[in-house]
């Protein structure tokens, strides 16, 4: 309900939700990822354009399935 | 801070002597904002205020680099939304370049910092006010690059923004627990008064049974967190399952991940969509549901329409 410690379970408070734990590094890749606005205009680069982790990321990290936004609806292997 | 007027126009690279030299950028940091060696790494949007200029202050942004906004000195043309800024870094040209990401990025190490590094900058803005993240490593040539682009999707942003706004992310991962507790291989006792060939086939089915019945628990999760999520107004987006050596579990969570999810609460409803979500984790013992966040909504910041193709 409250907000008063709604970004806290970096730090060593506890939160509910993440009691005592970083975020996972998986969760965080995730997000960083395929998440986040890809921004237009006169960009050097984000990772949109790179075509990343195309061998060993990979491998570690299946959910880098794409370079783009998580696909709707499709939570299934490759 | 952000004083608009303040500083030299922003670092611009040999690679582009056509910038336009306006003197735009905002004060930089005392750090070797040096021109050609930087470029203008940008974290998110958020609306500046006085008081994100201290939580930025007091931040080490990716490769240890101060953390500033990077405001448009003037609010645009017509009766525009609300004022965006950019949260940016300058950071070392050399390691920033398409051929460097592509190195880095091969290196879980250097990505793991790096990505916690984007991810701390995130979380202290979203303690504090909306934020809108951008893809991790979203770099520009320099300061001025970043002002047009800001300026020209200002709009965009702050709807996003708004919609945003009073929202949490939370992540739900459903996971199928082994049935293999008993092991088929265990020999029967004598007592069972079965031969061990149907004593072996009878616990081989149990544990078919088993595993097919903590599949469809799953299942059933799926649905339940979906139907909790629509009684909370929440927004969903789907992750692929985790499967990898990042994503092993750990000691006492084994199991098969076999939904990834985030949802994107509305605030007041937050605590009952988390203690709904671990009802239904309770009550099915086939499944294992881990619950993640609070994030920054980073699942869904870009929102429902594609982002119109870089030129």
């Amino acid at each position: 309900m409250s907000l008063a410690q709604p970004y806290g379970h970096a730090e060593p408070d506890r939160d509910p939700a993440l009691p005592g734990r970083q975020v996972a590094l998986v969760d965080l890749l995730d997000r960083l990822l395929a998440g986040g606005v890809v921004v237009t205009g006169d960009i050097v680069l984000s990772i949109a354009d790179i075509d990343l982790v195309q061998i060993s990321l990979r491998a570690l990290i299946s959910s880098v399935s794409t370079a783009g936004a998580p696909p709707p609806g499709d939570g299934h292997e490759p | 801070m952000n004083d608009p007027a303040a500083g030299p126009a922003g670092p611009v690279g040999p690679a582009d002597p056509t910038a336009p030299a306006r003197p735009t950028g905002p004060a930089a940091p005392a750090a070797p904002a040096g021109g050609a060696g930087t470029l203008t790494y940008v974290y998110a949007v958020a609306e500046p205020s006085p008081a994100l200029d201290g939580v930025l202050a007091a931040l080490t942004g990716v490769a240890g680099r101060p953390v500033t906004l990077l405001v448009p000195p003037d609010p645009g043309p017509g009766p525009g939304p609300g004022p965006v800024a950019f949260v940016v870094s300058d950071v070392d040209r050399p390691d920033w370049t398409e051929e460097a990401l592509k190195v880095h990025f091969e290196d879980l190490d250097w990505l793991g910092d790096t990505a916690r590094a984007h991810h701390r900058v995130i979380e202290a803005l979203a303690a504090r006010t909306t934020v809108l993240p951008l893809r991790l490593a979203t770099l520009y040539e320099d300061r001025d690059r970043a002002l047009q682009a800001l300026r020209a999707q200002r709009a965009d942003f702050a709807e996003r923004l708004a919609r945003l706004r009073a929202h949490t992310e939370y992540g739900v991962k459903v996971y199928v627990r082994p049935a293999g507790a008993t092991a088929p291989a265990a020999a029967p006792g004598p007592a069972s008064g079965l031969s061990p060939g149907k004593a072996y086939l009878r616990a081989r089915r149990a544990q078919h049974h088993a595993h097919e019945d903590h599949y469809r628990q799953a299942r059933e999760a799926g649905e339940r967190i979906a139907a909790v999520a629509r009684r909370c107004g929440a927004a969903h987006a789907r992750h692929p399952v985790q499967r990898g050596p990042l994503a092993a579990p750990g000691p006492g969570e084994a199991g098969e991940n076999v939904l990834n999810d985030a949802f994107l609460v509305p605030d007041e409803v937050a605590d009952a969509f988390r203690a709904a979500v671990q009802e239904v984790a309770g009550a099915l013992p086939g499944v294992r549901v881990e619950l993640t966040g609070p994030w920054a909504p980073y699942s869904f910041a870009a929102g429902p329409t594609p982002p119109p193709p870089v030129p």
